[in-house]
């Protein structure tokens, strides 16, 4: 498993760059992910990392868009507004969790 | 193993690459036949592809308000239908029997429903907040009788073929 270096700490992640191991993200990290794919975060995001990151807990994968809007109740028009095109793999990303798995 | 490369690993969003098009053609209107197209543009505009479905012949239905919530999934004439435990096949002279239809629908649609994944109409409501663009088709609504005011309120307009062939231009494009 690769490892990569951000602000000064050194990650697990896969190939792609998703962090693969829950424990080491922190919201500092989170927002130095954010940085990285050009996402300036507000409180609006940061409420939809900290639901990803619960929900990751409890369902032991990570929440699609569709989850996010019936489980989070953060509208899916919203969740592309936050993070544009690629809202379930750019939250994924920066919450330090995997892509989500379900189609839907 | 470490990298020692100091420039974090990060995926390619391509966020610059946004000519991509997806035109699904939904030309079926029961309930399984129904999915396929949603499923795929739902997943294709969280890609960030630009995708508007063209509703056509039976796959009206889905788009039609006082039908769109009752589709039906019917074993009819579906040979690999299975029974939902074993490898058990509904045998053709089964799937006639009466009652076998509703049987059958209200089964798809707790298994979808226990997926997370949203009936059709809400589907729908989720494609279009995501970008999704519907199109009905002139001549499924002339043999039809129906009008704008019977499809849903997000329906884009209601097009002819030649239309159709602006629309899909440069597009991928599938028929379901």
């Amino acid at each position: 498993m690769p490892t990569t270096t951000l602000s000064g700490h050194e990650v697990h992640v896969d190939d792609e760059g998703f962090m693969t191991e829950y424990d080491e993200w922190t919201e500092e990290l989170g927002a130095e992910l954010a940085k990285q794919i050009g996402i300036d975060m507000t409180e609006a995001h940061w409420a939809l990392i900290r639901f990803l990151r619960e929900d990751y807990l409890v369902k032991g994968e990570t929440a699609t868009t569709r989850r996010v809007q019936a489980a989070g109740g953060v509208p899916v028009k919203q969740q592309f507004a936050l993070f544009p095109k690629k809202p379930a793999k750019k939250m994924a990303y920066i919450a330090g969790l995997p892509k989500p798995a379900g189609c839907v | 193993m470490t990298d020692n490369n100091p420039a974090p690993i990060v995926p390619n969003f391509d966020d610059d690459e946004t000519d991509r098009k997806l035109v699904l053609i939904c030309s079926k209107g029961n309930l399984d036949m129904a999915y396929p197209g949603l499923v795929l543009a739902n997943a294709a505009l969280g890609e960030g592809i630009q995708v508007d479905i063209f509703f056509t012949f039976w796959g009206f239905d889905i788009i039609t308000k006082k039908r769109m919530t009752k589709l039906k999934f019917s074993p009819v004439g579906n040979t690999a239908m299975h029974l939902p435990w074993g490898d058990l096949r509904v045998p053709q002279w089964a799937a006639v029997i009466p009652g076998m239809q509703p049987m059958a629908t209200k089964m798809m649609k707790k298994s979808i429903d226990d997926l997370g994944i949203p009936p059709v109409d809400e589907f729908l409501d989720q494609i279009t907040a995501s970008g999704g663009k519907l199109w009905a088709c002139k001549m499924s609504a002339d043999m039809q009788g129906l009008t704008e005011a019977d499809l849903r309120d997000d329906v884009d307009g209601i097009i002819n073929a030649s239309d159709f062939m602006d629309l899909s231009e440069g597009a991928q494009t599938l028929f379901i």
